[in-house]
């Protein structure tokens, strides 16, 4: 079969693996949703939790589908399509991707002619993100049983223990928000454009805390931190006209 | 898979993401194999084993430590489904974090399990739907997702996306805050190598970090 990146044989390939990821997210969903009922749990809590996940979806997704349109210069679209709709992430496609290419002789924005070097490309690529696929189903549930044992022997801690991971998390990306800001020294001001959107993003969470108070409007703070990121990503094109 | 009567939901949950797991390891490791086969060409082994051996270690060394760091956050259905459809730290695990508080539930609650896990599912959904779209219509949307008046907005989602949600966390845990927060700071503005590329190993660092401050904490009563 005469090869192209966009053959529609690696659609209907890709197309297929997509259709199981889904069909996992719709199993565990459905799932959830039934135990949910089980226990107790109202539903307007799980139509709030639907809806706001859904808001809070649509930015970021769009700059995955950004992802796919930048690696499908040299790859076309199936591929970039499956491994950003799979567990990848832009970043590290673009370093595996970028880095077989050169090994190729090939470089990124150069579309691929050769079935040979797709597949390596291809190969890199899924054998770089399969640890995770290999360590979840073997690991999962002793570091669960762990979190819950830790609870149950000490239930203070155990909160305290949850509150710590998700203060760390958040406590790195604060730290990369400012991870250029020194270039302000050489006269370069785009360094402050990433926290002057974390501060912008902060006070409109801010905001919708004291208008909640105010009004007593409930949905304010259901979709506040998607509002917060919107507002956040929409004042960043100011800033960089203005900073970058 | 029906949920036996002498299994809890957690363990249905664990089983279920362990087939699950495997059927998706299998098929997505499937695809490159399916290539050599239609297409009647094999890989070029010598660029294969450099282009692994230049990525490898790195990925595959943040592959198991995320698995340490997200797997208590994220919840087992949670888990599962967010090592499959990837973009954690981006996008899954804010989400879930944002529902479960919404909802005021604990992380490690049944109640928090379920709200994760619909949250995830609902987000990779929407996700893959969106992506789906997107591919559909790549010719018209093209020029307007790599406009350069929207570039700086979908440059900017971190600092966004964490703004807000600091807000929640800090304003909930202020002393045990301070400590990880005023370390990252000082460690991202005065080490060069520190950046958006490496952000995504300095969360283990910054997750045993708190843990340890919140240990010493709670210890001398302070939380």
């Amino acid at each position: 079969m005469e090869f192209s990146v966009n053959h529609p044989i690696l659609f209907i390939i890709v197309a297929a693996i997509i259709a199981v990821v889904l069909a996992q997210s719709i199993y565990f969903l459905v799932r959830a949703v039934r135990r949910a009922k089980e226990i107790g749990i109202s539903r307007e809590t799980l139509k709030k939790t639907a809806v706001a996940s859904v808001l809070f979806t649509i930015a970021p997704a769009v700059a995955i589908l950004i992802g796919v349109i930048t690696l499908s210069k040299s790859l076309g679209i199936a591929l970039p399509w499956l491994r950003l709709s799979v567990i990848g992430s832009l970043s590290y496609e673009t370093v595996a991707a970028g880095t077989t290419l050169t090994e190729l002789g090939k470089s990124m924005g150069e579309m691929i002619t050769d079935a040979s070097d797709y597949i390596t490309v291809a190969w890199v690529m899924t054998v770089g993100i399969i640890i995770g696929l290999i360590l979840t189903p073997l690991l999962t549930k002793k570091v669960q049983s762990g979190m819950l044992k830790i609870g149950s022997r000490d239930k203070k801690w155990g909160e305290i223990f949850n509150n710590a991971l998700f203060l760390g998390m958040i406590s790195a990306f604060l730290g990369y928000v400012f991870s250029d800001v020194l270039l302000v020294v050489k006269g370069d001001f785009s360094g402050l454009i990433p926290v002057c959107v974390m501060l912008t993003a902060a006070v409109v969470m801010l905001l919708c805390g004291l208008l909640n108070k105010i009004t007593r409007w409930r949905w304010i703070t259901d979709y506040a931190v998607p509002i917060s990121l919107l507002c956040g990503m929409a004042m960043a094109i100011p800033y960089t006209a203005w900073l970058g | 898979m029906k949920q036996k009567k002498n299994m809890t939901y957690l363990e249905s949950v664990h089983r279920d993401g362990r087939v699950w797991g495997l059927i998706l390891f299998g098929l997505i490791l499937s695809f490159p194999i399916l290539l050599s086969l239609i297409f009647g060409e094999l890989p070029e082994w010598g660029a294969l084993a450099r282009g692994a051996i230049a990525v490898l270690p790195m990925y595959w060394a943040v592959g198991i430590v995320e698995i340490f760091t997200y797997v208590p956050m994220l919840g087992a259905g949670g888990a599962y489904l967010s090592f499959v459809t990837g973009n954690i730290a981006n996008l899954k695990l804010p989400c879930a974090l944002d529902a479960m508080e919404r909802a005021g539930v604990k992380a490690n609650s049944e109640e928090g399990e379920i709200i994760s896990t619909i949250s995830i599912a609902v987000s990779s959904i929407a996700t893959t739907i969106i992506i789906i779209l997107g591919v559909i219509l790549i010719v018209p949307l093209t020029p307007i997702l790599n406009s350069p008046v929207l570039k700086p907005a979908f440059d900017q989602i971190l600092p966004a996306l964490f703004g807000g949600l600091a807000v929640v966390f800090v304003s909930k845990n202020p002393k045990l805050s301070i400590a990880p927060i005023i370390l990252m700071l000082v460690l991202f503005i005065f080490v060069p190598f520190l950046n958006a590329g490496t952000v995504g190993i300095m969360v283990p660092v910054g997750v045993l970090f708190t843990l340890g401050v919140a240990r010493i904490l709670y210890k001398k009563g302070i939380l």
